[in-house]
């Protein structure tokens, strides 16, 4: 048994110790709001916060983060930055197909709570590992720009 | 918030698939008093179901089924839009379900009687439906309120979803369900005329924003049933390999394992892993050793393709169109132009890789799916296991992309993943999940083409002649989708119908037919012949000294769509207003899917190398119902068609696909996108498609702009295989 600290909670998995994160979030604790999409932390659809740092959640093996503290897309509004962004994401109509748009919200929750003004540059390096394949990155930089002015006003 | 969300999938009552064979029927689109909740059971106790497509719950909740898949592409939103408008609704009070899979309710009339997303059509084929399900729906609300309250109908408006009477009276939707059930089901109603639209032509926001922004929109990745197994696959390393043995010991001692099984379905073979968890599944499969049969398996390179495809373009095709005679034309012209181009086998690499969840019961199956071939599916599903169509019943879910993909005329996915359950023999539902490298790998690409053209000229630059000879697979011989005849229409769509008039015209077709599974590909023929027909006549001009703009309007004075949409394009783009040194325009225009889409690219030289900066596009898609979901999809298509432009090719190695994943099949992200805006042509027209259009004109735009830079012309895709690279 490993023991979690996921979303606030602790949480006990019986999940194989090399097990990604990601398979024990989706397929032992039920959540699905982190996404498969590479499994090689090529595209950050399983990207969650492991004591804060937007990671890749799909190469991370289950026993190495046994004492971190992890936020998932299911908590992610719970903070004033998360909310702040998926509110945006709302305004800006951002999602498409919305299967990457949880990975999107981590990594861009990441950026505005360590750089409250990010400039483009700031959001390609810390966007450019999250693929969105409807190309909805024109909204997505949109949303970070609003998400900053709601949260710096 | 959407019910999708929340999975309210609903249960239909399903009836004969295609009873009538094969007859196109484009009749029947809105099913009448018969035909009510009891043929399509999307009813719920206490709602009002004035027919297939709207219920009304009594908290004054309307909920519009969906025929059609959300993918992405706002099928959801628009859809929900049209029936908004003809009732007046509250955009609050309106939810979207996905609708069951019954070809007669729910077909999709550009397909005949067929259910199935695809081709830009799910606005455009449901519009008329939709209108009248509104429009059906509000008359029998406001004939029970004009009982009820004893006044004339035509004195009661609707107005944010609330009925109201000028004596004061005034009812919500909820209100009125039990009386409007009661009534007949008027066949006779006239839906709005466009001028009194008060919402289709504005922006609405998406339905699914919300729960695609906290996670809990539920793909088939997330679907889940008691006692569900995974299922992790192994497929042949070359297309058309099959298993000759396998040893599965070392993947039964892998803890979760519960079985593993052969498959062979019309698309491939394979062995698979069936297991509690993904994971434990994929270590099985890993686990796995297997004799493969490659005796009939495909074993050429797509160089060695290549060569034969160029060697091809040097001998007469088949006929596409002939206009005149363009041999004559060709000896009579001052000068004459060729040009050969070459496109890829691109991979759709969708977010979500395929997956499905099948659960096989007494002589019937049940099937959880983002569904974009219903009929299809349902067909092959039922062939393999030995039932009727109608017993599979198939539960809409999001999909996370497709761009083709999951419309399979073959079902691959689908019918491999009821295959698996079969050969378990159990009922347990069985969910299959292809790793990155299995969707990538598995084929079903956009095929590789190799186009040539030759073009002649008088002396004063005017196009006499055009020549064009396209050779590659063609994705819908042998399957339900076959043209009639030689020529696949899929194949030289947008180039056998090139807009631009000239007296001599003909376009010829070598199909060839390697054993490389190929499918539509988000724009299909015109991902490579917009490229093809645009890019040449940019050289042409170029080589001729003409303004790409200028000679583009001159041969298109009988397209009135097409002008309209290349001045707009213009004009919002500054195309006649001076450059600054360092500013680079590139223009292109390509109809497709029945929209016309001018688009300019705007290059800016850095010393880095050309920066795409921004795209200016124009689209005339009739009437925009939800003008927010069509710049959407525009800046969504750019950034497709970008992609591939830029660096998509899925290549083949004695057979053997040479990609896996997104480290050698890369994909556009945020640093490459450029700025886009997006402007609608006021039209009065029907509405045309949006999901595809916006796809295959980057591509020559950005071209057109990059052969300015050194006057050499890109010829061959993507550009990182001729090392050009943006900055």
């Amino acid at each position: 048994m490993i023991t979690l600290d996921i979303n606030g909670q602790k949480l006990q998995t019986d999940a194989e110790p090399d097990t990604p994160l990601l398979w024990v979030l989706r397929d032992h604790l039920g959540m699905t709001g982190s996404k498969f999409g590479c499994g090689k932390a090529l595209c950050g659809a399983c990207t969650v916060h492991i004591d804060g740092n937007a990671t890749r959640s799909c190469v991370l093996p289950v026993a190495a983060v046994a004492s971190s503290k992890i936020t998932t897309i299911e908590a992610v509004g719970q903070s004033k930055v998360g909310k702040a962004v998926q509110d945006a994401w709302i305004a800006e109509d951002v999602p498409q197909c919305g299967y990457c748009q949880s990975g999107q919200i981590m990594s861009a929750t990441a950026l505005l709570a360590t750089n409250s003004k990010p400039t483009d540059a700031d959001i390609d390096a810390a966007m450019a590992g999250n693929v969105c394949r409807c190309a909805t990155y024109v909204r997505i930089r949109a949303a970070i720009k609003r998400a900053a002015g709601t949260l710096t006003t | 918030m959407s019910a999708v969300e929340q999975d309210a999938v609903i249960q239909a009552t399903r009836r004969d698939v295609l009873k009538g064979g094969a007859v196109l029927t484009v009749a029947m689109w809105l099913p009448t008093g018969a035909v009510r909740a009891n043929e399509a059971d999307v009813s719920k106790a206490g709602t009002f179901v004035p027919n297939a497509f709207v219920r009304i719950d009594q908290d004054s909740t309307v909920t519009v089924l969906s025929k059609h898949v959300e993918m992405g592409q706002g099928s959801y939103t628009g859809l929900a839009t049209i029936v908004a408008e003809e009732l007046d609704a509250d955009w609050n009070q309106i939810r979207v379900e996905g609708a069951p899979a019954d070809a007669k309710l729910y077909n999709n009339f550009a397909f005949g009687p067929f259910q199935g997303t695809g081709g830009s059509t799910a606005i455009a084929n449901s519009y008329d439906q939709l209108k009248q399900a509104g429009a059906t729906a509000r008359a029998m609300l406001v004939t029970a309120a004009a009982n009820r309250w004893g006044v004339p109908a035509n004195e009661i408006t609707i107005a944010s979803g609330v009925l109201q009477h000028k004596s004061g009276k005034s009812a919500r939707f909820g209100e009125l369900v039990a009386d409007a059930s009661k009534l007949p089901v008027p066949t006779d109603v006239k839906p709005k005329d466009p001028s009194a639209y008060n919402r289709i032509g504005k922006s609405a926001p998406r339905v699914d924003s919300r729960a695609k922004s906290t996670g809990k929109a539920i793909f088939t990745q997330d679907f889940k049933l008691p006692g569900m197994l995974t299922a992790v696959v192994a497929h042949p390393p070359r297309f058309g390999g099959k298993v000759k043995s396998f040893d599965a010991s070392k993947a039964k001692q892998i803890k979760g394992v519960k079985a593993v099984v052969a498959f062979e379905t019309p698309a491939r073979a394979g062995v698979a892993v069936v297991a509690t968890d993904f994971w434990s599944a994929k270590k099985g499969r890993d686990a796995l050793s297997i004799e493969w049969d490659e005796s009939n398996a495909f074993k050429q390179s797509s160089d060695e393709m290549l060569k034969e495809y160029r060697e091809l373009t040097r001998q007469p095709g088949d006929i596409a169109k002939q206009e005149g005679d363009v041999e004559q034309a060709f000896a009579s012209a001052a000068r004459t132009f060729e040009a050969t181009y070459e496109f890829p086998y691109l991979a759709h690499a969708a977010m979500e890789p395929m997956n499905c969840v099948v659960q096989i019961g007494q002589s019937s199956c049940e099937i959880w799916n983002g569904e974009q071939f219903q009929t299809a599916d349902q067909m092959a599903v039922a062939k393999l296991l030995g039932i009727s169509p109608k017993d599979v019943k198939i539960n809409q879910l999001y999909a996370g992309g497709s761009f083709g993909r999951r419309a399979n005329p073959l079902s691959d996915y689908v019918v491999e993943t009821a295959a698996i359950a079969k050969a378990m023999g159990t009922t347990d539902p069985v969910k299959l999940v292809w790793t990155r490298e299995d969707d990538m790998r598995a084929g079903f690409y956009r095929p590789m083409y190799v186009h040539w053209l030759k073009a002649g000229v008088d002396a004063q630059g005017k196009i006499i002649a055009w020549q064009h000879r396209i050779v590659g697979q063609s994705i819908t011989r042998g399957t339900l989708f076959a043209s009639q005849g030689k020529i696949d229409a899929t194949s030289v769509e947008g180039a056998q119908n090139l807009p631009y008039q000239i007296p001599n015209l003909q376009v010829e077709l070598h199909t060839t037919e390697p054993k490389v599974p190929v499918l539509w590909w988000r724009s299909v023929g015109s991902t490579h012949t917009a490229f093809a027909t645009e890019c040449f006549l940019d050289d042409i001009a170029r080589e001729t000294r003409q303004d790409p703009y200028q000679l583009r309007r001159a041969l298109l004075a009988k397209h009135p769509r097409h002008l309209a949409v290349l001045d707009l394009v213009a004009e919002k783009s500054g195309w006649k207003k001076k450059r600054a040194a360092d500013e680079i325009y590139g223009l292109a225009l390509h109809e497709s899917f029945n929209s016309v889409v001018g688009q300019v690219a705007k290059l800016k030289k850095t010393p880095n190398g050309p920066k795409l900066v921004s795209v200016v596009c124009a689209v005339d898609c009739g009437i925009a119902v939800n003008p927010n979901i069509v710049a959407m999809q525009m800046e969504s298509g750019i950034g497709y068609g970008l992609s591939a432009a830029l660096m998509g090719a899925v290549t083949l190695k004695e057979g053997r696909v040479e990609q896996g994943n997104f480290d050698d099949y890369p994909v556009l992200r945020i640093n490459e996108m450029p700025a886009v805006e997006t402007h609608i042509v006021p039209s009065k027209n029907k509405p045309t498609g949006v999901g595809e259009p916006g796809t295959p004109v980057i591509a020559p735009a950005l071209a057109n702009a990059l052969a300015q830079i050194d006057g050499k012309p890109v010829r061959v895709l993507p550009l990182s295989a001729q090392g050009v690279k943006l900055a």
